[in-house]
C-alpha cells in the first residue's frame, strides 16, 4: 500500500492491543476497591465496555467522530466502515487507525463506571454505555482530534487528557449526583476489598498506558520514543508525592494511595506526553496529583457518592494535566507549539477554554443519555439487591463462590435432588 | 443469666449491631456461618453449569445477659434484622448455668455485668 509504513504499522498494531488491555485492568482497578459482593459486577462494567462501545464505535461512533463534517459533529461517510479500508492515513491503514481510535472509545466509556459500582441495575447500564460513546464521546473526540472546533481552535490534547479523562470525569459526576449514592453510604464503612488486585490493575493500566500515549504519536517516531518516556516519568513523580503527601498526613504510605498516585500521574501525563520535555512531564506529575489529593479527601467528608473518586483522579487530574500542558509544552520538543513558560501565555486560555466546553458538554450528554435510559427503565437495584450485592442480584454468579450447598441441577432431571453420590467413584469416571 | 443467640442476615448485622449499641448491650462474640432457613434458593450459572445454592451466609451472634437484660437485647435483634421476607433468621433464648469472667475471676451475675469502659490506651 502507498504510504504505509511497516514500522509504524507494527507499533500501531502492539499500541492498539496495548490499549485494549486497560480496559480489563481498570476493572481488576475498580474491582479491588469495592466490597466482595459486589467484585463481579465492578468487573463487568468495565468488561463490557470492549463488546458493547466496540460495536457501537464500528458501526456509528467511529463515523460520527472521524468522518469529515461540520465543526460540531463528523458526517455519515464512515458508517458502517464504509470506505474504512487498508488504504493510508497518514503512515498506518486506515482501519488500524479506526481501531485504535476504538479502543479510546471503550475505555472512556468504562471509567465512568466507577462513579455509579454497586447500585446499577446491569442492562440499563449497558443501555447507557453504550449510548453514551455515541452521544457524548465521539462528538467530543470530533471537536479535538476529528477536525472539529477545540482542534482549530489550537488546544492541545496530546492522547486524551480532555477528550478522556476530563470527559470521563464530568460524565461521572453527573451520573453519581442521578443514581444517587449508595445505601450504605455515609452510614457504614465500605471498605476495599482486595488491594492487591487494584494493584495489578494498576500495573496492567500503567503498562497499557505506553500504547495510549505513544501509540498517540500514530508511528513509530521519536515523538513516539518522548510520549513513552514521559509516561514513565509524570507517574512516577505522582507517585512519590502522593506517597510523600500520604506519609505527612497519615504517618503511613498507603497502597490505595500508591495505586491512586500512579494513576492519577498517568492521567495528568496524558494530554502532555508528547508535547512536554522529560523535566516537564516530571513536574506535570509532581504537580498534578496534588489537587486531586485534596480532592480525594474533601469528597469523602461530603454527600457525594462519586465512590471510586472519577473526579478526583479522572476529571480533576485531567484538568490539572491539561492546563499544565498550556504552561510546560515546549516547541523545541514537539515542534508544535509553547506553553505559558516559553513565552506563549494564549495557549493555557485555549486548554481552559477546550477542557470547560468538554466538562460542560459531557455533563448535559450525560444527564440527557441517563434521563433517557431511566424514561424505559429503572437504574436503581432494590434495596435487598443492593444489600445482597450485585453479583448474586445481577449476575447470578459470585466472585467468590463456595461449593459447599451448591446442589448441581441437571437437564433431565429437571430440579430433583440427585441421588446421594456413590460410596465409590472411580478416578477419571466423570466426564 | 441467658445465653442470647441469634442468626441473622449478614447485610442487617451492622444495623443489629448498631441497634445493639443503643441498647447499651455491651459484650458479644460473632460468627459466620452457613444456614439453610426455609428461603427461595439463589440460582447460580457458571458457563454450562446450574447450580442452586442451598446454603447462604449467616451471622451467628451470641450474647451472655443478664436476666433483665434478655428482653431489650432480643426487641434491639428483632427490630433490626427483620426484612419480613424468609430467612430473616432465628433468635435462641438458653439458659446459662454458670458464667465466669477470666480476667477476675468474677461469677455470675457480676461477669456479665459490663464493666465501665476504659479509655482505649493509644
Amino acid at each position: 500500500m502507498t504510504g504505509v509504513n511497516g514500522a509504524d504499522v507494527a507499533w500501531m498494531l502492539v499500541a492498539t492491543a496495548m490499549v485494549l488491555l486497560m480496559t480489563p485492568a481498570l476493572g481488576l482497578f475498580y474491582g479491588g476497591m469495592v466490597r466482595a459482593k459486589n467484585a463481579l459486577n465492578t468487573l463487568m462494567m468495565s468488561v463490557v465496555a470492549v463488546g458493547f462501545v466496540g460495536v457501537a464505535w464500528a458501526l456509528l461512533g467511529y463515523t460520527l467522530a472521524f468522518a469529515p463534517g461540520n465543526a460540531l459533529l463528523g458526517g455519515l461517510s464512515r458508517a458502517g466502515l464504509a470506505g474504512v479500508g487498508l488504504e493510508a492515513q497518514g503512515t498506518i491503514p486506515h482501519l488500524l487507525f479506526m481501531a485504535y481510535q476504538g479502543t479510546f472509545a471503550v475505555i472512556t466509556a468504562a471509567l465512568i463506571s466507577g462513579a455509579i459500582v454497586e447500585r446499577m441495575r446491569f442492562g440499563p447500564y449497558l443501555a447507557f454505555l453504550t449510548l453514551w460513546s455515541l452521544v457524548v464521546y465521539a462528538p467530543l473526540a470530533h471537536w479535538v482530534w476529528g477536525g472539529g472546533w477545540l482542534g482549530a481552535l489550537g488546544a492541545l490534547d496530546y492522547a486524551g487528557g480532555t477528550v478522556v479523562h476530563v470527559n470521563a470525569g464530568a460524565a461521572a459526576r453527573v451520573a453519581a449526583l442521578l443514581l444517587r449514592p449508595r445505601k450504605d453510604f455515609a452510614r457504614q464503612a465500605i471498605l476495599p476489598h482486595n488491594l492487591p488486585m487494584t494493584l495489578i490493575g494498576t500495573g496492567l493500566l500503567w503498562f497499557g498506558w505506553f500504547g495510549f500515549n505513544a501509540g498517540s504519536a500514530l508511528g513509530a517516531t521519536a515523538a513516539a520514543a518522548l510520549a513513552f518516556t514521559n509516561t514513565l516519568l509524570a507517574p512516577a513523580a505522582g507517585l512519590v508525592v502522593w506517597s510523600l503527601l500520604d506519609l505527612r498526613r497519615t504517618g503511613r504510605v498507603t497502597a490505595a494511595g500508591a495505586a491512586t498516585g500512579i494513576v492519577v500521574g498517568l492521567v495528568a501525563i496524558t494530554p502532555a506526553a508528547g508535547l512536554v520535555g522529560p523535566l516537564g512531564a516530571l513536574a506535570v506529575g509532581a504537580l498534578g496529583v496534588v489537587p486531586s489529593y485534596y480532592a480525594l479527601l474533601w469528597r469523602a467528608r461530603t454527600r457525594i457518592d462519586d465512590s471510586l473518586d472519577v473526579v478526583a483522579a479522572h476529571g480533576l487530574g485531567g484538568l490539572t494535566g491539561a492546563l499544565l500542558t498550556g504552561v510546560l509544552a515546549q516547541k523545541s520538543w514537539n515542534g508544535v507549539a509553547d506553553g505559558l513558560l516559553f513565552g506563549n501565555p494564549r495557549q493555557l486560555v485555549v486548554q481552559a477554554v477546550a477542557v470547560l466546553a468538554a466538562a460542560l458538554f459531557s455533563a448535559a450528554g450525560t444527564v440527557v443519555v441517563l434521563r433517557v435510559v431511566a424514561l424505559v427503565a429503572p437504574l436503581r437495584v432494590a434495596a435487598r439487591e443492593e444489600g445482597l450485592g450485585l453479583d448474586v442480584s445481577q449476575h447470578g454468579e459470585e466472585a467468590y463462590a463456595r461449593d459447599e450447598g451448591a446442589i448441581l441441577v441437571l437437564p433431565d432431571a429437571g430440579t430433583a435432588r440427585p441421588a446421594p453420590a456413590p460410596a465409590l467413584v472411580t478416578e477419571g469416571s466423570r466426564a | 443469666m441467658k445465653l442470647v443467640v441469634a442468626i441473622v442476615r449478614t447485610e442487617r448485622l451492622s444495623d443489629v449491631l448498631e441497634a445493639l449499641f443503643r441498647a447499651e448491650v455491651r459484650g458479644l462474640s460473632l460468627s459466620r456461618v452457613q444456614g439453610h432457613g426455609g428461603e427461595t434458593e439463589r440460582v447460580e450459572t457458571y458457563r454450562g453449569t446450574t447450580v442452586k445454592m442451598e446454603l447462604s451466609e449467616k451471622v451467628r451472634l451470641e450474647i451472655g445477659v443478664s436476666d433483665h437484660f434478655v428482653e431489650p437485647t432480643v426487641a434491639a435483634i428483632l427490630g433490626a434484622a427483620r426484612t419480613g421476607e424468609v430467612g430473616d433468621g432465628k433468635i435462641f433464648v438458653l439458659p446459662v448455668e454458670k458464667v465466669y469472667r477470666i480476667r477476675t475471676g468474677e461469677e455470675d451475675q457480676a461477669a456479665v455485668t459490663p464493666v465501665e469502659p476504659v479509655a482505649a490506651e493509644v
